[in-house]
């Protein structure tokens, strides 16, 4: 059992939520609220990392984090570290492949909630902040939180991109599912298996804690 | 006071959003919390790349340096041409364990190693058949050929002649014993060696010309026959080793270490003949 391997995918994941819901709640709402036409050409630009196979994307990320290119070459001048084959890099690659299943159940959410119903609140006086807060952020909550626990399996499951620009470094870049591949490979089958099992466990706990999150409370409404 | 299950919860004095905002803290505390219970891998051991053919034979060589010195190895396996583009693409190996020795020279020529290379160990070709098989492991293919002639053979693993130095002495041999037309359209290409024997032991191809080195780990003996092939029938598969250029003093030492006696004999034992 590799729980190097382990801690690095959580944490992957961890990240990867943290940075990238966010954001992805921001562009959602602000997509939701286009013209139907931009709407449609953003959207299937946000989609494109859903359609190309991980191999593609990988590809792409390689060579343009590479040293030599714009992107590595800026991280190198920055930090003078590579950015290729590191836990940063991975995070990175990991935020850009994961942008459609963030982005796609908020935007959902946000378009269900409707014009009138901001028309409403703003009748009533409230500010656009207060409107964004008190209603459409409640409202749209249970498809940032789907968006968030889509970005969090996804990253733990996730192969052929970390395949492609991780480079299967114990401890920086060795994820669980590449250290499964690898234990397949080192024809150690009861360690994949074992491990497998974890990852199955922890995936079935992680989307029950989510429909146990977004199931509606009950709530105390004051005389 | 009263409870209602509230179809909208936009309702104005509810206090949904903090709840739900400090539910989701609570639930990113965990996740965030949970890997840091978990033991790391200090990250300044040395990390060594690794052939993938040689996988039992460096696992025991780490051990026993482990035993010796105290210092634990982080090791990555792969196919030695994947390895080589890692390298290339400023991937933070610190040693270089290749099965073949033309990629490590490619290496010094392009000036991304520290010391000269050595070469440690000769690989050998092995032609595996799988137990219930029908057709026998012999040196000259002779069992082979006949199983071709009767399509008895679907599949055949070799690992991928593109990057992985077994893969291309596979094709030379089979070239060399007659057969590479033939088996051509049957092979099954593993990503590696270790991929192709896995191919082959668990009997999803009928049989393949794979590492003898990996036949000899508890995990891989007894699974089907096999049969050294002549080694006038390809290259010699030299596994040669180099210095990257951000290897340490530590590194240096199991650079040495992998020189010792006590690292030949362990080579030897895992199927390679020592050249040291």
């Amino acid at each position: 059992m590799d729980w190097g391997a382990f801690n690095l995918s959580l944490q992957l994941a961890f990240y990867t939520v943290l940075l990238l819901v966010p954001i992805a709640m921001l562009t959602a709402r602000w997509l939701a609220t286009q013209p139907a036409r931009r709407k449609a050409i953003i959207e299937a630009l946000l989609t494109i990392p859903l359609i190309l196979p991980p191999t593609v994307m990988g590809f792409f990320l390689l060579v343009s984090m590479n040293d030599t290119h714009a992107l590595g070459k800026i991280w190198r001048s920055l930090f003078d570290e590579s950015l290729v084959f590191s836990f940063e890099g991975l995070l990175l690659a990991s935020i850009l492949v994961n942008i459609p299943f963030a982005v796609q159940p908020a935007l959902r959410a946000f378009e269900g909630i409707g014009n009138d119903m901001r028309e409403a609140a703003a009748t009533c006086g409230m500010s656009r902040w207060r409107t964004f807060r008190r209603i459409e952020f409640p409202l749209a909550w249970s498809g940032i939180l789907t968006g968030g626990v889509l970005t969090f399996a996804h990253t733990l499951g996730e192969f052929g991109v970390v395949l492609m620009v991780g480079g299967n470094i114990p401890g920086e870049t060795r994820t669980i599912s590449i250290a499964i591949y690898d234990q397949v490979q080192s024809f150690d089958n009861a360690s994949a298996a074992l491990m497998a099992g974890v990852l199955l466990a922890i995936s079935v706990l992680a989307i029950s804690i989510t429909f146990l999150l977004t199931r509606k409370p009950y709530i105390r409404i004051r005389a | 006071m009263s409870r209602y299950n509230a179809i909208s919860p936009v309702f104005p004095d509810s206090n949904y959003t903090g709840l739900m905002i400090r539910k989701l803290l609570a639930s990113l505390l965990l996740t965030f919390l949970l890997p840091g219970a978990l033991p790391a891998l200090a990250s300044d051991s040395p990390l060594v790349a690794v052939a993938s053919g040689m996988q039992f034979a460096i696992r025991e060589i780490a051990d026993s340096f482990q035993q010796d010195t105290g210092i634990e190895l982080r090791i990555t396996l792969g196919a030695s041409g994947k390895l080589f583009r890692q390298i290339e693409n400023n991937a933070p190996f610190e040693l270089f364990i290749a099965a073949d020795d033309s990629l490590v020279q490619k290496l010094e020529q392009m000036q991304r190693t520290r010391a000269p290379r050595v070469i440690i160990a000769r690989g050998r070709l092995a032609v595996f058949a799988a137990h219930g098989s029908p057709w026998q492991a012999d040196a000259e293919l002779r069992g082979l050929a006949s199983a071709l002639d009767a399509n008895q053979v679907t599949k055949f693993a070799i690992a991928n002649p593109a990057h992985a130095p077994y893969g291309q002495r596979a094709r030379e041999a089979l070239q060399s014993a007659g057969l590479w037309a033939q088996v051509k359209d049957r092979l099954v290409i593993g990503e590696n060696v270790a991929q192709a024997t896995q191919f082959a032991i668990s009997g999803a191809a009928q049989g393949g010309i794979i590492a003898p080195s990996l036949l000899m780990s508890d995990k891989t003996s007894n699974r089907g026959e096999y049969a050294l092939l002549p080694e006038a029938w390809h290259q010699p598969i030299l596994h040669s080793m180099v210095l990257l250029q951000n290897s340490d003093e530590t590194t240096m030492k199991f650079f040495h270490y992998l020189q010792s006696a006590k690292a030949q004999q362990i080579l030897s034992r895992n199927g390679f003949t020592p050249v040291l």
